[in-house]
């Protein structure tokens, strides 16, 4: 019986420092306002948000790549006509924003960022450009993996999970402290699969990454 | 099958992907009873935090949920001082119990979003029977406790030290 997520304070992560609370958290009883949720579907979602490879004007740089699974909660149920936010880097490793100062190129038909809505089983699927790993000044030589943020919420207050999903085989796992502050048992679960079935020929490479939301009442003490 | 998914911090640069521009208003700014809730936050060293984002969740003025027309749920990234500010209607009591509004902060250095509830200090009656504030430590309970001021009401999040925030488990 172990959670699958990283404690809040874990040093190497060097932020968690100073904003990790200290006080151990509350049991917080279960009543209505944790066992519903927002319901966010369609609404946010603009056509074209499930594509970041090319806006009005061009096509982004890189390694066009489709990214789709499945997301369901504990109990094994589809998460359903769902919202599921996307956030990323350019191909060089370089995110559009004002505080972002890698020497890396911003491209101008990248923005980073995507919507979609999950269909009746729970899939989703976007088009994007592999991101570029970037160097992140927590530590001495520190670059961060090629990740893309993911946002979703399930049906219940107590199901709202961010994550990242990181690609296969990747060298800096070993040197990643955000990576490796999920308990090791878990780690594998943010690794996307490279996935034949959802490559486009001569086009784009596939990656598949299923997600798996805490059950409805989950209690922090999760079975492994 | 596989376990649930770990949770990863937003990173620096979370607002690319997880702000719009109605995320603030979970009414029209000029619904009737309309009011910012509204604050800092601050890490362990007093300092704000630019990067983090507040999401709120909250019954209607009745006290139900997933009523039409009441999406209930608002978002607001921190600005460079580390302040957020939602404009809501005041909720009413849940199944009895005070009025509150459940708050997700996220921000980069939080590998796991925390989870607090605002309360209305103006409501001091319907507090004194919460069986969730009553599990609150005494001389912790006024970090839930949002103060009414001119736009509304002022909720300080702390996320370590003098005056942490209570944080809860789910």
């Amino acid at each position: 019986m172990t959670t699958p997520h990283p404690p809040l304070l874990s040093p190497g992560y060097r932020s968690t420092v100073l904003r990790a609370p200290r006080q151990q958290p509350i049991l917080l009883p279960h009543s209505l306002g944790e066992l519903t949720g927002p319901v966010l579907g369609e609404g946010p979602v603009v056509a074209g948000d499930a594509d970041l490879s090319v806006d009005g004007s061009g096509e982004a740089q890189g390694q066009r790549i489709v990214v789709h699974g499945r997301v369901r909660d504990a109990d094994g149920r589809p998460v359903a006509d769902q919202l599921v936010e996307v956030w990323q880097a350019n191909a060089a490793g370089r995110y559009l924003h004002k505080w972002d100062r890698h020497d890396a190129p911003l491209d101008p038909h990248f923005a980073g960022a995507g919507r979609t809505v999950t269909d009746a089983q729970g899939h989703y699927r976007f088009v994007t450009v592999k991101p570029g790993a970037y160097p992140w000044g927590n530590h001495a030589n520190a670059w961060r993996p090629a990740h893309i943020h993911f946002s979703l919420f399930g049906r219940a207050f107590t199901q709202r999970l961010v994550t990242q999903m990181y690609f296969p085989d990747d060298p800096l796992f070993a040197y990643d402290p955000i990576y490796n502050s999920v308990p090791e048992f878990a780690r594998d679960r943010l690794v996307s699969h490279f996935d034949l079935s959802a490559t486009v020929e001569s086009w784009a490479l596939g990656f598949r990454f299923d997600i798996v939301l805490s059950g409805a009442s989950a209690t922090p003490m999760e079975t492994s | 099958m596989t376990g649930p998914t770990p949770s990863q911090t937003v990173g620096p640069y979370l607002s690319i992907g997880l702000t719009w521009a109605e995320g603030p208003y979970v009414v029209a700014g000029d619904a009737p009873g309309a009011v910012w809730l509204h604050g800092r936050i601050r890490d362990g060293a007093g300092e704000p935090i630019p990067d983090a984002l507040v999401e709120t969740w909250q019954a209607d003025p009745r006290g139900r949920f997933h009523t039409p027309g009441f999406r209930g749920f608002g978002r607001c990234g921190t600005d460079d001082d580390g302040r957020w500010a939602i404009r809501t209607v005041k909720p009413g009591p849940v199944e009895g119990r005070a009025p509150h509004v459940a708050v997700s902060v996220f921000a980069r250095g939080l590998l796991h979003r925390v989870v607090t509830r605002l309360y209305f200090a103006d409501e001091a009656e319907a507090n004194g029977g919460d069986e969730v504030l009553a599990t609150v430590p005494p001389e912790r309970r006024h970090t839930l406790l949002a103060g009414r001021d001119d736009e509304g009401y002022r909720f300080d999040i702390r996320l370590q030290g003098d005056d942490e925030t209570v944080f809860f488990d789910l």
